[in-house]
Order: C-alpha cells, then sequence, then structure tokens
C-alpha cells in the first residue's frame, strides 16, 4: 500500500517537473510584472507550505513506525498524558510566525496591484499617459473599447507590450470574469459597478508565446461558459501605433470580388442590425449589442475558439447555436451556402491593416 | 410501546420509522437518506470526470452539463455531507453526555423531515423541466437570468432542507446545554460533543444568512421583486456576500464535526487520552468564531477593493494556526501510545496528511495577490475537495465503520473496509492532486469541457481514471453494508475493546430509553476511567425509578409534507418569472400551507404529555433480552 503510494507520488513528481503548462496560458510562465509577483507569491507560499507538510510528515511517520500495537504490546495502556505546555505553545508560535512571513508581501502586494492610480496620470497637455481598455463581457464575448483613441474591437485584445495597460471593467448581462492567466490574475466583470486593475505584457515573453495570449472568462455564465475565450495581441509599442493609426483611419473599402459584394449586400441587409463593421466607438456601449466586426479579417479565431477558417465562419453563421449554445445571435439560420460564401468572404476582407 | 422484542412485519417498521422520535432511529433516517443522496451526488460526479476525460467530449451538453455540476455540489452540501453528520451526532451526541434523548425529540423529527422533503423536491427538479444550472453558488446576475423552474428548484428547496437544518441546530445547542449527565461539566464533554455544539452554533448564526437571501432570490423569481435586479436599482454583489456570510461558516459546520469523529477515533485506537484537550476545545472555539470573519475571501476579485481585500487576507491565514494545533495534537495524541489500525483508524491516519495539503493549498488561497490567479479555478476545486473529501467525507467513512456497532449492533467487514479505504484514498489522491496544476495552468472551474492544445488532456485523463476509483470503493462500501445486515453476528458494548467515551458502555445498540439510570460522570472519557477501576458498568446517579419519555408522532411529516405542497405551489404561481403560472398554482400554496399550519394546530392543542415506562419493565429489560 505505501509502496504504491510512494510510486504514485514519484510519478506525480515527474509528471509536474515535465509540464508546468504552456507559455500562453500557464499562470506558471508568467508573461509579464503582475503574473511574476503573483508567481512569486506562489513560490514563497508554497515553499512555507512544503515545510509544513514535511515537518507534519515527518512526525506522522515516526509515530506510526514506533508506536503501533505490535511494536509496544498488545496489553500495554500507555500513560495518559493531559497535554505539554510547552510544545502547545511552540506549535502555535511557529505557524504564527510562517504566516506574518507571508502575510507581509501579501499585503505589499494587495496594494501595489490593486494601485490604479496611473490610470489617471496625464501629461502636460492633459492627455492620459497610459493606455486604458475599457472591457465589456457579453454573453459570450467580450468587447475591447480604447476611450482615448476612439477605437472598438472584439475578441481579439490588441495591447502594447512593456507598459502597464489599465483596465475598467464591466458586464452587460450576467457576471463574468476577465482573465489572462499568463498576464496577472483574473478580475471580475460585475454587472453593477465598474473593476479596474492593470496588467503588463513583457516583450520578450510575449516572443516565446508567438505574441498571442489566451484569455479566458473565470466566472460560471451560462451553458457557453467553456467557449467564452479571447485573445490577447501584444505587440511592440510602434506596431500597436500602426494598428490603432490603422483602426482609426479605417475606410470600409468596397469589395473587390462579385462574390465579396454580394456578401457585402446580405450583411446589410440582415447583419448591419446589430454589427457594426466600422471601429469607432461613436454609438454608446448599450446599443452595441454584437461584437464590432471591423476588423475581422484580422481576426486570429472565430467565435473565440474555432480555427480562423472560412470553413468555421460559414459553420458559425448557419447554426451558431451548435458552437456557443444559448449565445444570443441566433440557434440556426437558413442560408443557401452560395449566401454563405458570400457572407464568409466578405467578412474575411474587412481588414484595418493587410 | 412495548418493551419486549417483538419481530415486527414490514408496515409497522415503515409507521415506526415514520413516527419515530427517538433520536437513534432518527439517526438511522438520517444515515439512510444521506446515503441515498451521497450516491445521488457521486452519480452526478462520475458523469462530470466522464464528461472532463478528453478534451471537446460530447458525453452530456453543456447545459446538462451545467445542472450536474450545481447539482453536484448543492446534493453533496445540502443533503449528503450534512445529514450523514447529523446522523452520527444524533446517534452518539445523547450517549455521550448521558441523556436518554435530545432535548426536543419532535423537533428532531420535525427536522428531518424538512431536509428529507426539501431534497426530494430540489431533485424532483431533473424530472420537471431541469434541474438548477447556475452552480450551488447560484450567483444572482446568472440565476435570475436561468430559464426554467431549475433555480426555483434550488431556493425552495434549500429553503425547507435549511429550516430543517436550522431547527436540528437548535436542538443540538439546547441538548448539549441542558441534558448534560450530572458531572459532565463543560470541560469534560467529548470532543465529538464538543464540535457539535459549535457547529450548531454557526448553524444558529450562519443559517439566516442564506435563508435571507434565499428568500430575496425566491421572490425576485417568482413573485416580481427586484432585490437583485441591476437594471431596477438591485445589487448582484449583495447575494454574493449573503450567500458567502453563510456559506464560509457552511465549511466549518461540515469540519468541526469531523475533527471531533477524528478526536474520539485516534484516542480510541491509540489507547490514549487526547492531547491537549482543552486547546482543542478552544481551537474549535476559535475556529468557528474566525469563521465568521473570512467569508470575503471568497471575493477577492469581486473589486472591494485593497483595505478589505488586506483584511480579509490576514483574517483567513489566522484560521491555520488554530487548525494546526488541532493537527499536532492529533498527532501527539498518537505519540507514545499503541496504535492499533483498524477501518476507522486507517481512515484518520488517511485524513491527516490528506487535510493537511487542503489546508496549506487554503493558505495559498489567502494571499489575496495570489488568488486573482487561483480564484475560480481547478485549484480550488482540488483545494475544496482534499478539505471536503480529505476531512469531512473520510470522517463519515470512518465513522459509518466507528458507530455501526453501536448504531445497528453489527460490525461492517474490516477487510472489506480496507479495500474501499485502498480504492477510495488511491483515487481521491490521483483525482484531485493533478487538479491543482490544471488550475494553475489555466483552466477555469465550472467548464463543461475544454479545447485541446492548452495543455490540459493529460491531467484531465489521470483525474477521471482516478475518480473510478473512488466509485469502485463506494460500490466495495455498498457491499459491505449489505453483507454486514446478512450477518446474524451481534456484539458486545464494547466492540473496539478500547472504547472511552459513555455510548461505549451501553448495549449495541442502546435500549430506547439509552440509560437505564442516568449516570453520574466522574471525568473526562468517562468509560474509561470505570474501565480502568474494574467496572463493567456506569456508575449511577439516580435510583432505578419510572422513565418519562416522549410519544411517537406522525405531525413532522405532515407539517414537513405541508410545505413541500405549497412549494409546488408557489412555483407555478401567476406571478413566476418563467410564465407558466397557473390560478391552480395558488390554490394549491394555500393547501399546502393549510396542511402545515393545520399539523402544527393539531400538535398545539392536543395535549401530548408522554409516557411512563414503569420501574419493573426497566429491570425486567436488564434482567432479560435485549431491546432495539
Amino acid at each position: 500500500m505505501k509502496k504504491w503510494c510512494l510510486f504514485l507520488s514519484l510519478l506525480i513528481v515527474a509528471l509536474i517537473l515535465t509540464a508546468c503548462g504552456e507559455p500562453f496560458l500557464s499562470t506558471m510562465k508568467p508573461a509579464g510584472e503582475v503574473a511574476e509577483k503573483q508567481f512569486d507569491l506562489l513560490l514563497l507560499s508554497t515553499g512555507i507550505m512544503v515545510l509544513v507538510v514535511v515537518v507534519v510528515v515527518i512526525i506522522y511517520l515516526i509515530v506510526l513506525i514506533r508506536f503501533r500495537r505490535k511494536r509496544v504490546g498488545e496489553d500495554k495502556i500507555p500513560k495518559q498524558i493531559e497535554g505539554s505546555h510547552k510544545l502547545e505553545f511552540i506549535w502555535t508560535v511557529i505557524p504564527i510566525v510562517l504566516l506574518l512571513i507571508l502575510a507581509v508581501p501579501t499585503l505589499l502586494q494587495t496594494f501595489e496591484l490593486g494601485n490604479v492610480s496611473g490610470k489617471e496620470k496625464v501629461d502636460k497637455d492633459g492627455n492620459r499617459e497610459n493606455l486604458v481598455v475599457n472591457v465589456r463581457a457579453n454573453l459570450y464575448w467580450w468587447e475591447f473599447e480604447y476611450p482615448d483613441l476612439g477605437i472598438v474591437t472584439s475578441q481579439d485584445l490588441v495591447v502594447p507590450t512593456d507598459e502597464r495597460v489599465y483596465f475598467n471593467l464591466i458586464a452587460s448581462d450576467v457576471k463574468h470574469s476577465f482573465w489572462v492567466p499568463a498576464a496577472g490574475g483574473k478580475m471580475d466583470t460585475n454587472t453593477d459597478n465598474e473593476n479596474y486593475f492593470y496588467l503588463q505584457f513583457d516583450s520578450e515573453k510575449a516572443d516565446e508565446a508567438g505574441n498571442l495570449f489566451y484569455g479566458k472568462c473565470a466566472e460560471l455564465c451560462g451553458p457557453s461558459h467553456a467557449y467564452m475565450d479571447f485573445k490577447v495581441k501584444a505587440v511592440p509599442r510602434s506596431e500597436f501605433d500602426e494598428w490603432v493609426k490603422a483602426m482609426q483611419n479605417f475606410e470600409e473599402t468596397e469589395p473587390t470580388t462579385a462574390v465579396a459584394q454580394q456578401g457585402k449586400e446580405i450583411f446589410e441587409n440582415s447583419c448591419i442590425g446589430c454589427h457594426a463593421v466600422t471601429p469607432d466607438n461613436s454609438t454608446p456601449a448599450n446599443a452595441r449589442i454584437a461584437p464590432n466586426l471591423a476588423d475581422f479579417g484580422n481576426r486570429t479565431t472565430v467565435a473565440g475558439i474555432l480555427p480562423y477558417t472560412k470553413e468555421n465562419i460559414k459553420k458559425w453563421i448557419q447554426n451558431p447555436g451548435d458552437i456557443k449554445p444559448g449565445n444570443l445571435m441566433y440557434d440556426s439560420e437558413n442560408f443557401s451556402d452560395e449566401e454563405l460564401d458570400a457572407l464568409a468572404e466578405y467578412l474575411m476582407s474587412l481588414k484595418a491593416q493587410n | 410501546m412495548s418493551s419486549i422484542a417483538v419481530k415486527k412485519g414490514f408496515a409497522s417498521t415503515v409507521w415506526e420509522y415514520l413516527t419515530t422520535v427517538d433520536h437513534k432511529k432518527i439517526a438511522h433516517l438520517y444515515l439512510g437518506a444521506g446515503g441515498f443522496f451521497f450516491l445521488l451526488g457521486g452519480i452526478e460526479a462520475m458523469f462530470i470526470r466522464i464528461q472532463l476525460m478528453k478534451p471537446q467530449n460530447n458525453f452530456v451538453n453543456e447545459q446538462l452539463f451545467n445542472e450536474i455540476m450545481t447539482m453536484h455540489g448543492t446534493t453533496m452540501i445540502f443533503l449528503a455531507a450534512m445529514p450523514l453528520l447529523f446522523a452520527f451526532m444524533n446517534a452518539v451526541v445523547p450517549l455521550q453526555i448521558g441523556a436518554r434523548d435530545v432535548a426536543f425529540p419532535f423537533l428532531n423529527a420535525l427536522g428531518f423531515w424538512l431536509f428529507f422533503w426539501g431534497g426530494i423536491f430540489l431533485n424532483l427538479s431533473w424530472f420537471l423541466g431541469g434541474a438548477p444550472d447556475a452552480g450551488w453558488t447560484s450567483y444572482a446576475s446568472l440565476s435570475l437570468r436561468s430559464e426554467g423552474h431549475g433555480i426555483d428548484f434550488y431556493t425552495l428547496g434549500i429553503q425547507i432542507s435549511g429550516f430543517g437544518t436550522l431547527m436540528s441546530g437548535i436542538n443540538f445547542l439546547a441538548t448539549i446545554i441542558t441534558m448534560r449527565a450530572p458531572g459532565m461539566s463543560f470541560m469534560r464533554m467529548p470532543l465529538f460533543t464538543w464540535t457539535t455544539f459549535i457547529a450548531s452554533s454557526l448553524i444558529l448564526m450562519a443559517f439566516p444568512p442564506l435563508t435571507i437571501s434565499i428568500f430575496f432570490l425566491m421572490f425576485d423569481r417568482l413573485f416580481g421583486s427586484a432585490f437583485f435586479d441591476v437594471t431596477m436599482g438591485g445589487n448582484t454583489i449583495i447575494w454574493e456576500h449573503f450567500f458567502w456570510i453563510f456559506g464560509h461558516p457552511e465549511v466549518y459546520i461540515l469540519i468541526l464535526p469531523a475533527f471531533g469523529i477524528f478526536s474520539e477515533i485516534i484516542p480510541t485506537f491509540s489507547r490514549k487520552r487526547l492531547f491537549g484537550y482543552s486547546s482543542m476545545v478552544f481551537a474549535t472555539i476559535l475556529i468557528g468564531f474566525l469563521g465568521f470573519m473570512v467569508w470575503a475571501h471568497h471575493m477577492f476579485t469581486t473589486g472591494l477593493g485593497n483595505v478589505a481585500n488586506a483584511i480579509f487576507a490576514v483574517a483567513t491565514m489566522a484560521i491555520a494556526v488554530p487548525t494546526g494545533i488541532k493537527i499536532f495534537n492529533w498527532l501527539f495524541t498518537m505519540w507514545g501510545g499503541s496504535i492499533k489500525i483498524s477501518v476507522p483508524m486507517l481512515y484518520a491516519l488517511g485524513f491527516i496528511p490528506s487535510f493537511v495539503m487542503g489546508g496549506v493549498t487554503g493558505v495559498m488561497q489567502a494571499a489575496a495577490p495570489l488568488d486573482y490567479q487561483l480564484h475560480d479555478t481547478y485549484f480550488i476545486v482540488a483545494h475544496f475537495h482534499y478539505v471536503i473529501i480529505g476531512g469531512v467525507v473520510f470522517a463519515i467513512l470512518a465513522a459509518t465503520h466507528f458507530y455501526w456497532p453501536k448504531m445497528f449492533g453489527k460490525m461492517l467487514s474490516e477487510k472489506l473496509g480496507y479495500v474501499t479505504f485502498a480504492f477510495f484514498f488511491v483515487g481521491f489522491h490521483m483525482t484531485f492532486f493533478v487538479q491543482h496544476f490544471l488550475g494553475l495552468m489555466g483552466m477555469p472551474r465550472r467548464v463543461a469541457t475544454f479545447l485541446p492544445n492548452q495543455g490540459f488532456d493529460l491531467y484531465n485523463f489521470i483525474s477521471s481514471m482516478g475518480a473510478f476509483f473512488m466509485a469502485i470503493g463506494v460500490i466495495v462500501l455498498l457491499v459491505n453494508v449489505v453483507v454486514t445486515s446478512l450477518k446474524k453476528e451481534r456484539v458486545g458494548n464494547d466492540p473496539w475493546q478500547d472504547g472511552r467515551t459513555m455510548e461505549w458502555a451501553l448495549s449495541s445498540p442502546p435500549v430506547y430509553y439509552n440509560f437505564k439510570q442516568i449516570p453520574l460522570v466522574r471525568g473526562q472519557d468517562t468509560w474509561w476511567i470505570e474501565k480502568m477501576e474494574g467496572k463493567d458498568e456506569l456508575t449511577p446517579s439516580e435510583p432505578l425509578q419510572d422513565i418519562h419519555m416522549p410519544n411517537n408522532s406522525i405531525i413532522p411529516f405532515f407539517i414537513a409534507l405541508g410545505l413541500f405542497i405549497a412549494a409546488f405551489g408557489a412555483m407555478y404561481n401567476p406571478l413566476n418569472s418563467v410564465g407558466d403560472g397557473h390560478p391552480m398554482g395558488t390554490v394549491v400554496l394555500i393547501l399546502g400551507l393549510a396542511l402545515m399550519f393545520g399539523s402544527m394546530l393539531v400538535r398545539s392543542i392536543r395535549d401530548d404529555l408522554g409516557y411512563y415506562i414503569p420501574k419493573e419493565d426497566i429491570e425486567n429489560d436488564a434482567k432479560g433480552g435485549k431491546v432495539s
């Protein structure tokens, strides 16, 4: 029995050593200052806790070896000991000391990571120094608005590396939670009020992760909770600026092919009531009831989860309810294959940059 | 009621159980019903693990998964763990303090039937349009949006069974305060009685917030109020506070009696008194007190602000200190003892390292900034299963083996017990240890499935395999119970030989009035003291005299049934938010309430003074046959 346990625990240790998760997703591959601080706290607390476990296990094993009835004799009545003030004092004080060691960095980090005053910092012209993004969580999609830049996008969050990005978080239907594990802990998007926090993406780590981090919804929000993913494109500042410029100067290009032209017509008859195809934030948030599709041609995924292919786009348009049950678009539609082709081609042509 | 043992027919046995107010029979009812719900919750757990065995599995669909996951949590907490603990409290606490029953036997029966009908009501949702699907926490924004009646089954079912729990809690408080035998001072009470006492006071203070918040949610959904509707000026964060002001003490309501059970088992099988009894008592009280100070650690990411997070982080860490005291006291109880590894002791030995692991991950989560990463991930799932299975379920399984002879007069098979333990213990660690890493690797909890290529596949597969081991363990336990029930061999008063507290001085099972004469308690570990002085029964504190006993009653059953019927009426009332209301709903609501209040009225106006067992009958029992 015990040998089995030992074997099993060795196997488990081996498993731990070989896998710490993926660089684009794992909290154990921290990709920015916030995640790093949290990872340090993980290491510190794990260290303290392993120490505690080791002490307990040592006493436990000694007890089990020395005081078995077989060893001490079948009829022996042990001495009935009431307790020991000295021992009890020791195992009250040592844990307190250990907890204090953990409590100090915990408190420091709580205030450090919760300090969002940088959000309000302005330069001498009155412009904000740091990038601020409004995150709005919806039944099963994410909207990212850059209030100072006048841009709205959805599903793919684009951020510059090596600087703090501040987030204002809110949900428009039920509570969700905004989480980019590799970059830092989560923050809930409440329906009642805005929450604030910041993240930072390290350029080197972003390179390792292919400049694309996975984001997740961490709060149960309905049947498609598991599918409420988003992606974070972390790019150098210069690239980010180019993207911003392209988005700000976004002009709807006329479709180049006849098929795309047909798609545009269908779109304008069926979809435009909910989906915008320009990235400006002139409409108020509560009127933006569906994901903004302006830069759809550069999306990394379809609906946040499927590989970006024409087939998947068609599948989504026809039967979104199969892919994300409970979504608010519709369960299924009756587009002909030709219409689906046209729509997909049109959507894939929507690009701010090439 | 006759004191002579007669072979009873099936119908009369059923009637006996429907009307019983005897704490020992109510313990059987709790064990049976709690065990049934435990199996149900276990089957739901297996569905979850089968679904998550591989990426993008389609064993159950997303909606059904949410329902199964919600019902697994709700069932295990409210309908399995708590009732099973109540089973042992009922079976043992009155015996441990030298009482003939609990303070309010009628209320005890009512508490059981409320729990029972509440649980049945909740589970009928499977057949009536779908189970609740917003998690056992049922956060308001999601639960208000949930379609169908699932959440209504949750609010009404939990409300009814919650009333039962509250009554049982009050009953145990009254019992322990007022019914202790002469000489049984508070600081001589066995630890299981102490932890029952503290857990009951937690119930007294934690269940009202739950009742209120569920009442609000029920009115939001059924009668058009807007306590949690943000668009109408409501606030969903209030629900979170309410729920966790209940929810955190709830985990201590579960774990404290578990600590109590192990504090009985470890001294018994070490043949040594509990090390540091008084510090154990104070640690229990302190855990109970601190348990109310830490609820917001479930809400670190809700956005309460830095100061709130900092305070609750430190308060949470503080709980580790009294818990650590307990662990070391148990270890040093064994130190210098004479350890016999019977099945209950084996569970206690499995409990110590497992629970320590669950405890330390709890401290890690107390570090608020770290919890921003851990919150709502599989790390949390791993943590609370380590404390709830490694603590509470191990305690329940240990107590099942430990107290089975006292409750039923027969010994569960030790051999099959070892098999169950082996499968359950290995399966448990296999299932949940890897989940820590899944959480750290970025897997959120409560996901109906996961996509491939995220590094989650292998660990989820290992986890699911572990679940099968646990299931095998439980099946072997069931076999054990059946085999044991068929056995004829009966056990004596002290089947483990080393019993220390008063229940082991009585026959197994004890006569229905428990004590021929109320005992005189001459110190802690009363029965051990008597044994060491060579006596084979307790010292009586009173002359042999007539014993006053309460009459059986069917009224508790009907009070609870009335509330059960009324709940259906409330759910289908014309104002409900689902829109399938019917005027008949109101009628059923009124009829159900009429049955409930009518039953109460009958109870109030009819004098039921109980009856006396004549002295001669008791002497006769003592000489002659044993009575169950």
